[in-house]
């Protein structure tokens, strides 16, 4: 019981990064691998600011507005020039991205592991015997932060500006929809997530330059699972993942093979079903 | 009068591939205007060149003021809705938000949404399916939903790309006739470009034919239905 609950707490934060890589897969079709690495950085940007003196959650909320323009930028001065270029070109280049981000955030703060405060009381809500508060409230941030997305893309005239420019950019440009802004403005949303998701794991594994690496990994799986062009499908993949790793980890593998879990995923899916759980077959013309 | 909309040496390409040679017309403020030609005239880049969708060199003028080199963005904001080639349907949308975008670019929030009961007016289908996924929708009805999103922005030109495309007589004439009506009763100007040349005569008010991406002949549809050449190769009597 333990094990499951636990599983979900780390599903949650397996499920922000899954959404962040599937917002960007929507509107570009690319993978972004630096998308863990952005999280860190971002973590690591939290840290500063709690150290400079902020609290908590002002700290908190300033870094997912770094995390937005960060990410806006990212995408307006790095992604924009290789937009047409071939896919190979661009996986390069997020390669790169990840290299510098993780060389830049070890170089800037040294490769020592250091701890990163909870914003939840230290013990257990309700005095329960199976989840500490940090994990019910990471779950409970994640569900927060998912309603928050499904109601900006719902509800808002840019949220829907944003579906058409990532379905069909063509059309899109034709009711005169900026369509590159809109781009933009998925790193951006992406990144915020990303960082949310970086604030909320860095308690549980400590802050270090290669954190996200591992959970970077768990997101594939979780977005592959639940179908990469599918949010809902990549927040179910992201608590699927989490509990199974959790739940083998702890009673069939062992805690040393846990991260094959996600691979065996990631593979299992791509060779038996290649669209995940809730992804659509795309038929393309010729 | 000046024309609404005056072309002249417009020249488009693909890449290394010339499509365009530098073709001249223009469209009346309040008229239906016919692009015919054959398949690969450069009917449709013509289209696609007035909203900067290929790259192009000539001048474009809209309402007096220059619109080359302008972003195709930009160009819709001033009053051109374009109807694509393959109708640009957002297929995972619904037919609502297809329309909703259509007057994405307008401030007006209440004359909106009246203008839903308008376009619906015209076709009244829509309505029954708004809340229906687009790409689910029947051809005919696809090519409805793309003339009514153009009409969502208020557009002061209108280009339509093949309406008759792949859809029955019947429906068809259904689309023309409501298209008669929309420029009667809007004022709202149309270049229409279409294979069917028979019926693109009946509706429009001048007409150009164009060939290998020159234009070889303008007239009103009267004159251009006179000519023997048209005649035998277009409307085929």
């Amino acid at each position: 019981m333990h094990q499951v609950l636990a599983g979900l707490a780390t599903g949650g934060i397996y499920a922000s990064v899954a959404l962040a890589l599937v917002m960007i897969y929507q509107a570009t079709h690319h993978l972004n691998f630096a998308q863990g690495e952005l999280a860190m950085f971002c973590t690591y940007l939290a840290w500063s600011l709690i150290n400079a003196g902020f609290g908590y959650w002002p700290a908190f909320l300033l870094t997912v507005g770094l995390a937005f323009v960060l990410g806006v930028v990212i995408e307006r001065v790095i992604i924009r020039p290789v937009e047409n270029s071939p896919v190979l070109a661009v996986v390069v280049v997020f390669i790169g991205l990840l290299v510098i981000l993780n060389s830049v955030t070890g170089w800037i703060y040294s490769y020592t592991i250091k701890t990163f405060p909870s914003p939840f009381p230290a013990e257990p809500f309700f005095g329960n015997k199976y989840m500490s508060s940090h994990e019910i409230g990471a779950i409970g941030i994640t569900l927060v932060v998912l309603l928050l997305l499904y109601a900006f893309f719902r509800f808002t005239p840019l949220g829907l500006a944003m579906r058409a420019a990532a379905q069909n950019p063509a059309s899109a440009k034709l009711v005169g929809i900026r369509v590159g802004w809109m781009l933009a403005l998925g790193w951006g949303l992406a990144a915020a997530i990303g960082s949310i998701a970086g604030m909320m794991v860095a308690p549980i594994v400590f802050l270090d330059p290669n954190m996200m690496a591992g959970i970077l990994l768990y997101a594939f799986a979780a977005a592959l699972v639940g179908g990469v062009d599918s949010p809902g499908g990549a927040v179910f993949g992201g608590f699927l993942v989490g509990v199974l790793e959790n739940v083998l980890g702890a009673f069939v593998i062992g805690n040393e093979l846990k991260l094959a879990v996600a691979l065996v995923l990631i593979i299992g899916v791509l060779v038996v079903k290649p669209t995940g759980f809730f992804g659509k077959v795309h038929v393309t013309r010729v | 009068m000046a024309a609404l909309l005056q072309v002249s040496k417009l020249h488009a390409a693909y890449g290394p591939t010339r499509v365009l040679h530098g073709i001249d017309f223009s469209i009346e403020e309040g008229s239906i205007t016919a692009l015919l030609g054959a398949n690969g005239a450069g009917k449709t880049t013509t289209l696609r060149a007035l909203c900067a969708m290929v790259q192009t060199s000539g001048e474009v003028r809209f309402g007096g003021a220059r619109i080359d080199g302008k972003a195709t963005e930009d160009i819709v904001r001033l009053g051109i809705a374009h109807v694509p080639d393959g109708r640009g349907t957002f297929v995972n949308l619904s037919t609502e938000e297809n329309l909703r975008l259509g007057a994405y670019v307008r401030k007006d929030r209440r004359a909106v949404e009246q203008d839903f009961e308008r376009v619906y007016s015209y076709f009244p289908r829509l309505k029954e399916r708004r809340h229906q996924q687009a790409g689910t929708l029947s051809g005919g009805e696809q090519q409805m939903l793309a003339v009514s999103r153009a009409l969502m922005l208020r557009p002061r030109l209108l280009l339509l790309d093949e309406p008759s495309f792949g859809l029955a007589p019947l429906i068809v004439r259904e689309i023309f006739d409501i298209m008669r009506a929309i420029n009667q009763r809007e004022k709202v100007s149309i270049l229409l470009v279409e294979q069917n040349a028979a019926m693109a005569l009946d509706l429009a008010d001048h007409a150009y034919l164009i060939e290998t991406g020159r234009v070889m002949l303008s007239g009103t549809s009267d004159e251009i239905k006179q000519d023997e050449a048209v005649r035998r190769s277009y409307l085929g009597y």
